[in-house]
């Protein structure tokens, strides 16, 4: 009954949605305050209803109702509660759930944090969100409903949520993601939403930009996440595969990235307008080409698409009409803009159009590599190819180099222009310190690095040094703005993710060992000893767990990886088992039994492999401090004293 | 010319010579690392290339694996259970779910004697899983070995 109810309620939550699209648009084409009014309170309904029926399905969970089809197939009795939790997402229906949650939550944001938005905007903005709304919850309800019944044959018991999946990663790491993907739905309704009414200053700029700032420090967050995720889970030491899921976060990223750079110009300068109107309809695009050509499995195979005909198909005509619509709207409106666009080659216009080229372009080399193989498949009736990992190191890291080459000048640049004199002697010094340094430090403390890491060192000292110089500069002037902090912070985090990757992916130290017990070898500077497997048993899972002591530099410590069997599944996994430091990890996991009592061992040491994550959360902590700038708050102040002043004026 | 054409001319000449030069190094690398998959009957009917890159797959033919007893050197035979058959080599440690009867790839190169010697071995996480190359050959999960059906 209860799970009736929720299937209900997202019927219900669909009405809303279709209500708030007409409402929203309609009252703004019209100027009808009584629709537009309406239009916010039927956000707050809508969001009652999903979190309802989001509500429910964690119920059915939580009391291991099987006769719901998803439930059965992602959950059993012994599933510890809080996985039981966190299965809510863990498979298509419900992702797609949470999906629509976080996407009636960013609406109901827009509603109550855009109320100092003129009417008319805000209204076109969340009507905009209902049409997407409308879209995702009819896919929910027709291809991919989470609240089929199993009746009336209901299982005693349930398969069990994939044991990858039962992990603190999995808790945190998809509502993350989902918070950046459908984030940027909101810099993609205010884009819209400028389009249509036709007002394409610099204020809608200055609007979204929190909104594009907070929905990609989000996706940023959570991208980082799956790469720990995948490196501590999966049991195998990688945090980066090029693999197609990967791809299609990374792809509205990187759009994402260019885009809060490019609203920086539109806001500050009025220039690059519809540059960026047209990054921010790129960016959402790419988030739901992602988002759903994954959960469709389109990517994976053309097979897989015909294996769910009605979802492929629905994914399709829904992308289409999404970016068909708004392209044509952007075609039709943007031929009026005209911007006097005046700057030089050296300035920080230049510099931020630079940022934008290379970050689209990298994005434009993933895309390619990752549609390859199914344009192939297609046009060559079935020959089956794949694009190997090389293919994406070769395009993507000369450019993320170059970016950060490009990123040590920024600091220095001005608006329109700025003097070589101030260049050269601004950063001359940077320049060879950061060749001293990046070139020394390694020659100093370790032995043979490899050209690579020199070469990375050297920029990431280059972006350090300019950055610092900047602030002390700044500084002594007593002008440090928090939206800069969080500039300075932001790239800061990207140095880091810079060192950590280049370090990781050319000194890391791999052995495949056969080790028995009492066996002892070194791997890297750590002395490794095998004592030997016990048998031990979780909640649901059995498993055997290794013991080694570990020597490393006089201190000694053991470690305990383990490969479990999951009772329900039958399924195997091994569970890796990781010292962590700032500096290194070691990661030894279990492979598979040998005779005699020995094992296949994979045992790693890799420097830095912590800087890569440490990165990502420096620049979403950036990217949500440059959103807490007083002058976002003063526009509040200041519109808010301009409606007083109209209501006085009125009464 | 005035300033300001020569300026735009500039950004121009750098945004063309930029687009041409990442487009040829974009097809190169595309060209340079792009790994066809074969199927065991056309590794066994030689339309695989010798010494190339490629990938390969099959089921893990039933008691054809075996372990060298003081290495992590392992072979084991790849089969579309119809009559096409080979060998691969590999050294290292098989994914959790490398088992008999499993439907695996492999990546790697087929050596001058015809054997397969494997850089990786990919067996995905999911036993639901069907690694695509193999999805043509039996629908979906199998824990029995099915006769494979190369009709599309």
């Amino acid at each position: 009954m209860i799970v009736e109810l929720g299937h209900l309620a997202l019927v219900i939550s669909l009405g809303f949605a279709a209500l708030i699209a007409v409402f929203g648009l309609v009252g703004a084409q019209r100027n009808q305050v009584g629709l537009m009014n309406a239009t916010s309170t039927l956000v707050s309904g809508q969001f009652v209803f999903i979190a309802l029926s989001f509500g429910v399905l964690t119920y059915a969970f939580l009391i291991d109702d099987f006769s719901v089809a998803y439930v059965a197939n992602n959950s059993n009795t012994l599933l510890p509660w809080q996985y039981k939790f966190s299965a809510v997402w863990g498979a298509h229906e419900g992702s797609f759930l949470l999906w629509i949650l976080i996407m009636a939550g960013w609406s109901l944001a827009v509603a109550v944090k855009g109320r100092d938005l003129p009417q008319a905007f805000q209204a076109r903005v969340l009507g905009v969100m209902g049409i997407l709304n409308v879209g995702f919850l009819a896919f929910l309800l027709f291809t991919s409903n989470p609240f089929e019944r199993l009746v009336p044959m209901t299982p005693a018991e349930g398969a069990d949520l994939n044991p990858l999946l039962q992990d603190f990663g999995l808790i945190v790491h998809p509502p993350m993601l989902y918070m950046g993907y459908v984030g940027f739905s909101v810099a993609f309704a205010f884009a819209v939403a400028a389009l249509l009414s036709g007002r394409l200053d610099a204020a809608w700029a200055r609007w979204s930009r929190p909104w594009a700032n907070v929905a990609w420090a989000f996706l940023t967050l959570g991208i980082a996440l799956g790469s720990w995720w995948a490196y501590y889970e999966l049991g195998w030491g990688g945090w980066w595969f090029w693999d197609p899921v990967e791809n299609a976060s990374f792809m509205p990223w990187l759009a994402g990235t260019a885009l809060i750079h490019s609203l920086a110009v539109s806001e500050k300068r009025g220039t690059f307008k519809s540059w960026t109107l047209l990054l921010a309809i790129t960016t959402f695009s790419l988030s739901l080409l992602g988002a759903f050509i994954v959960r469709s499995g389109v990517l994976t195979s053309v097979h897989a698409f015909a294996v769910d005909p009605t979802r492929g198909l629905f994914i399709l005509i829904f992308l289409a009409m999404v970016v068909g619509s708004s392209l044509t709207l952007y075609a039709l409106r943007t031929a009026t803009i005209s911007a006097k666009a005046s700057y030089t080659l050296a300035s920080r216009e230049a510099f931020l159009l630079l940022n934008n080229i290379l970050l689209i372009i990298s994005m434009a080399f993933v895309l390619l590599g990752t549609l390859y193989p199914l344009a192939y498949e297609l046009a060559t009736d079935g020959a089956k190819i794949s694009v190997g990992v090389p293919y994406f190191n070769a395009g993507f890291v000369p450019i993320m180099l170059f970016l950060a080459a490009a990123l040590g000048v920024a600091p220095v640049l001005n608006w329109k222009r700025t003097p070589a004199s101030r260049l050269i002697g601004n950063l001359g010094w940077v320049a060879g310190l950061s060749v001293v340094l990046g070139v020394g430090l390694p020659l100093v403390l370790a032995d043979a690095v490899g050209w690579q890491v020199l070469v990375t060192l050297v920029l990431a000292f280059w972006i350090l040094g300019s950055h610092a110089a900047d602030f002390v500069r700044r500084a002594r002037k007593g002008s440090l703005p928090v939206a800069y902090l969080g500039m300075q912070i932001a790239h800061l985090g990207f140095a880091v993710t810079l060192i950590g990757v280049a370090i990781t992916s050319v000194l890391s130290v791999e052995r495949d060992l056969r080790m028995a017990p009492g066996e002892s070898t070194e791997v890297g500077s750590v002395s490794v000893r095998f004592v030997g497997v016990a048998r031990v048993s979780g909640p649901n899972y059995l498993a055997d767990q290794g013991e080694f002591v570990m020597v490393e530099s006089g201190r000694r410590y053991t470690l305990r990886p383990e490969k479990r069997s999951y009772l329900a599944r039958q399924s195997v996994m091994t569970e890796a088992a990781i010292d962590p430091g700032l500096f290194r990890d070691v990661y030894i996991s279990l492979g598979e039994p040998l005779e005699a009592g020995a094992w296949a061992v994979r045992v790693q040491v890799k420097p830095f492999v912590r800087w890569i994550w440490l990165g990502g959360l420096l620049m979403a902590f950036g990217g949500v401090l440059a959103v807490m700038d007083s002058r976002y708050r003063r526009l509040k102040v200041r519109q808010a004293r301009t409606t007083a002043a109209v209501a006085a004026e009125g009464t | 010319m005035n300033p300001k054409r020569r300026t735009r001319l500039i950004i121009v000449l750098f945004l063309l010579v930029g687009a041409g030069v990442s487009v040829t190094l974009v097809l190169l690398a595309l060209n340079e690392n792009i790994n066809m998959f074969y199927p065991p009957e056309a590794v066994v009917a030689g339309e695989a290339p010798v010494g190339a890159q490629i990938r390969a797959g099959g089921m893990v033919l039933e008691d054809s694996v075996a372990r060298d007893p003081e290495s992590l050197a392992v072979s084991f035979v790849l089969t579309d259970y119809v009559d096409s058959e080979f060998t691969v080599r590999y050294s290292g440690i098989l994914p959790d779910l490398f088992r008999e009867g499993q439907g695996i790839i492999v990546q790697g190169a087929i050596d001058a004697d015809g054997v397969f010697q494997a850089s990786q071995v990919l067996a995905k996480h999911d036993e639901n899983y069907m690694p695509p190359e193999l999805a043509d050959m039996s629908p979906g999960h199998q824990k029995q070995p099915n006769p494979l059906n190369y009709d599309r």
